[in-house]
């Protein structure tokens, strides 16, 4: 899938994360800040990258601000932003 | 005869500041103290170096210490809790020599001993003659009891009282008699009211808070210790004043009258006084103008000394008295160890004021916390910090379930016959993770920042660097 | 057994981490008017998500859907049934149509997932005509097992002012109750919306257990408990119920066939009631609400 224009999904909540993808020309450019980074990074960027691989997500441009939301949340964020910037309708 | 000296710069002077010296003070003002910090510039403007600060609590209203200690005016600290803001430096390891951290009865007991003298005594007091008989009940910096400077007050080689409340001799109604003072500074403002107590502290409005609420006041109430002569301390968070609140319905539906309730002292508290479900309070603390209020008016509300509170090595203390405390965990560990030190990452944020002294004294410990915050799970398997030994901890009560520490099989038995959602702390640590997945082990410095001083005096745990 | 209806917010990350944490007895997770037009992709996909991932052990679930006037409903319906729910619930159920509507289409999903056990429907009846229809829409599909009074949009659609203590929903409360009893299911009563009223909720849950509902649904978490204590058999009848059960015992033992306690007769319906309560106190954990 294809990175149209700008989207956002999630918000600053505690428990929630905000979710920033634009178009990319080479590649996936990721950029996570987290309270819990010290005990998740890792988890958290593979749950990012999942979802960019379930649809197809070559070239990206992707910030996350975490507030401690869980790995479904995560997904659920990413998931609604790519479908935000894709002009899918879910 | 007068004792007042005009300025600070003059008493410190008259008290024969020298390095190396300790000093104290008493954490009453909370967040709204400005003495710590006006004592503390002026014995930096006046060249000391290498001052040991003794402290009952820094606050976040303290961070210009930071400073103090980065210019080796102050080069050793002890305290019993330590707010967020200074906490962050001192975990990043600017001291070269670890914070000493005690308990609130702890402290009084090393400074009785002899273990930390006292050289000069700083106490913030609301009210004061020139003779230095003082109080916190009256005066516009009003902060109700003064619990924690008593130890101060008696055993300091030199007492300075500061007021900005100066009253005619003699303040009949003090707390701290004349006899201990040795001189007194009046100033413009001790602190800032609003941060001294709060206007009213209310109970929770989360909806987990109010659903563990329910659940440890169900705890006391088939605990076998409510009846007649009970005795109860909480604290001032959302969620344990509304065991207060509940507890208070129940005592008056059953009937039963207490004996005392302890601690720091909240409105909720003086309206089981009032309701008639204690015969009295004792106060080392207040937290609210209602504590305040009462404290100044009702002769069966007491001051309390921190000693006379907490202390291990007094002939008795009323912890040891204590039915039931609740009590707060940034974490657990399975064999129920608490940490009210340092957050997840490792940071000081905290201190055991009185979490391990009520701890070891009441015959029923609980621990009330939300079984996660945002990702991470409250339960571990080592804490970070070890502030309160699980071995005097008797039961944490999380919105998933009630974990009995396994020492205590006949309140497991108690509890379960009650129909509580009784379960063990591993399959509770099991369900938390399942919800947060499973935590990278934080990985500290080697630096320790902190030593933990158990009430007997034992080192219990080190706090470490986090590495930035 | 099902006394309290928690609604919680869709969207909410937070919130859905500790919905089933509360003390209800089912969780409505709601994609309709606690979600923003402008956010109904992400609630829809983050409860999708939470269903799949969050193991809703402690309570059943339910999903309010967006209405089927709105462009949402079967966006709605195709993220979240495939998670099987317990429960769909559809809002501002006019007709018995309407609910076959949605049936067939939540048929249509099934069968694309395999899915062979179907997903009950509770039709939130919130319109004059939809009051009117009541027993229609009750017995409108094999899915519906209760139906669900929402006052606040009704009371718009009579044209009259909301109040506390509801004479203007006297009627729909009842005709709503006898509707799904005629039926045979079970009939759930509007929230109360003041969050601060502890004493009108409890009066308002009383009047509502004393027309008949079977349980009451809320907007806040603070009003399960009194909810579930008001649902709950009280210890009278518990005490009731098994003095009934055991002079049935004590007949059945000695053949008697008429039998009476405390100078009333002892029929069938009386004993299938007492075997209720007592089923439902089993379920409460052995007893009362709050012994």
């Amino acid at each position: 899938m294809e990175i149209k224009n700008k989207a956002a999904a999630g918000t600053l909540e505690s428990s929630d994360i905000y979710v920033v993808v634009e178009p990319n020309e080479n590649g996936i450019d990721l950029h996570l800040e987290s309270i819990v980074y010290n005990q998740f990074n890792e988890e958290i960027e593979k749950a990012v990258r999942d979802v960019l691989n379930d649809f197809n997500v070559e070239n990206i441009k992707i910030q996350l601000k975490d507030r401690g939301a869980v790995e479904c949340a995560i997904r659920a964020r990413v998931e609604t932003a790519l479908k935000r910037a894709g002009g899918v309708n879910s | 005869m007068s004792k007042v000296v005009n300025t600070l710069k003059e008493v410190i002077k008259l008290c024969g500041l020298k390095e190396g010296m300790r000093v104290s003070f008493h954490h009453h003002l909370r967040n709204g103290d400005h003495v710590i910090n006006m004592v503390l510039d002026e014995i930096a403007d006046m060249g000391y170096k290498d001052i040991t600060v003794n402290a009952s609590s820094v606050f976040d209203i303290h961070a210009p210490i930071v400073n103090h200690i980065r210019n080796n005016v102050v080069t050793a600290l002890e305290v019993n809790y330590m707010g967020a803001v200074v906490g962050r430096e001192i975990s990043k390891g600017i001291m070269n020599k670890p914070v000493d951290f005690r308990s609130h009865g702890g402290r009084p007991s090393d400074i009785e001993s002899g273990k930390t003298p006292i050289d000069i005594a700083f106490i913030a007091a609301p009210t004061s003659d020139n003779m230095g008989n003082c109080t916190g009940k009256y005066g516009a910096s009003a902060c109700g009891s003064l619990g924690y400077a008593f130890a101060d007050a008696m055993y300091a080689k030199k007492v300075v009282v500061i007021t900005d409340n100066l009253v005619d001799y003699p303040l009949y109604d003090f707390s701290i008699s004349e006899t201990y003072v040795d001189y007194v500074v009046s100033v413009d403002k001790i602190g800032d009211p609003t941060g001294i107590v709060s206007g009213t502290t209310k109970i929770t409005r989360d909806p987990v808070g109010l659903m563990m609420a329910s659940y440890a006041t169900k705890v006391i109430q088939h605990s076998g210790l409510l009846q007649n002569g009970f005795s109860f301390q909480t604290g001032a968070g959302g969620a344990s004043l509304a065991v207060a609140k509940y507890l208070k319905e129940l005592m008056l539906k059953e009937n039963i009258r207490g004996s005392f309730g302890m601690g720091g002292i909240t409105g909720y508290l003086v309206d089981m006084l009032e309701a008639g479900c204690f015969e009295t309070l004792m106060d080392v603390q207040c937290f609210d103008l209602k504590a305040v209020e009462s404290i100044r008016e009702n002769k069966r509300h007491r001051e309390v000394t921190a000693s006379h509170y907490a202390s291990p090595t007094v002939k008795s203390a009323i912890v040891n008295n204590l039915d039931v405390v609740i009590l707060g965990a940034t974490q657990i560990d399975t064999n129920f160890n608490v940490n009210v030190h340092t957050d997840s990452n490792g940071y000081i944020m905290g201190g055991s004021g009185g979490h391990s002294d009520t701890a070891a004294g009441a015959k029923l410990t609980m621990i009330v916390a939300p079984l996660t915050r945002a990702r991470l799970s409250l339960i571990t398997d080592r804490v970070l910090c070890i502030s309160t030994p699980g071995k005097t901890v008797d039961v944490l009560v999380t919105q998933r379930g009630i974990a009995v520490n396994p020492l205590r099989d006949d309140l497991i038995a108690r509890l379960k016959e009650a129909k509580l959602p009784i379960i063990d702390i591993n399959e509770l640590k099991n369900i938390a993770e399942k919800i947060t997945g499973i935590p990278n082990d934080v990985k500290l410095g080697d630096k320790v920042v902190g030593n933990v001083i158990y009430r007997d005096g034992t080192v219990i745990d080190k706090i470490r660097s986090v590495v930035v | 057994m099902r006394r309290s209806m928690l609604f919680m917010p869709g969207n909410s990350a937070g919130m859905l981490l500790n919905a089933d944490a509360l003390g209800a007895d089912s969780i409505i997770l709601d994609l309709e008017d606690a979600v923003s037009p402008a956010e109904k992709d992400s609630a829809r996909i983050l409860v999708r998500n939470a269903l799949k991932h969050l193991n809703y052990s402690n309570c059943e679930i339910i999903v309010r859907i967006n209405s089927i006037d709105s462009e949402f409903w079967k966006s709605d319906l195709q993220e979240i049934i495939p998670l099987r729910p317990h429960m769909i619930m559809p809002p501002k159920i006019n007709s018995a149509g309407d609910v076959q509507i949605i049936a067939e289409y939540m048929k249509e999903i099934e069968e694309k997932h395999n899915i062979d056990k179907p997903t009950y429907i509770i039709p939130l009846i919130e319109t004059a005509l939809g009051v009117e229809n009541a027993f229609e829409i009750a017995k409108s599909s094999d899915r519906v097992k209760a139906i669900f009074l929402g006052a606040e949009d009704l009371t718009a659609d009579l044209r009259c002012k909301r109040t506390k203590n509801g004479d203007e929903i006297f009627y729909s409360r009842g005709r709503m109750v006898t509707a799904a009893r005629a039926a045979g299911i079970d009939v759930y009563d509007t929230p109360f919306t003041d969050v601060e009223d502890e004493e009108g909720l409890r009066e308002d849950a009383l009047f509502a257990k004393s027309l008949g509902f079977t349980g009451k649904a809320c907007i806040s978490p603070r009003h399960v408990m009194t909810i579930n204590e008001v649902f709950s058999p009280t210890i009278e009848e518990v005490e009731y119920a098994r003095e009934v059960m055991d002079i049935i015992r004590v007949a059945e033992e000695q053949g008697k066939g008429a039998i009476s306690l405390h100078g009333k007769m002892i029929d069938a319906p009386i004993v299938a009631r007492a075997r209720q309560t007592l089923e439902m106190a089993e379920a409460l954990g052995g007893g009362v609400y709050n012994e």
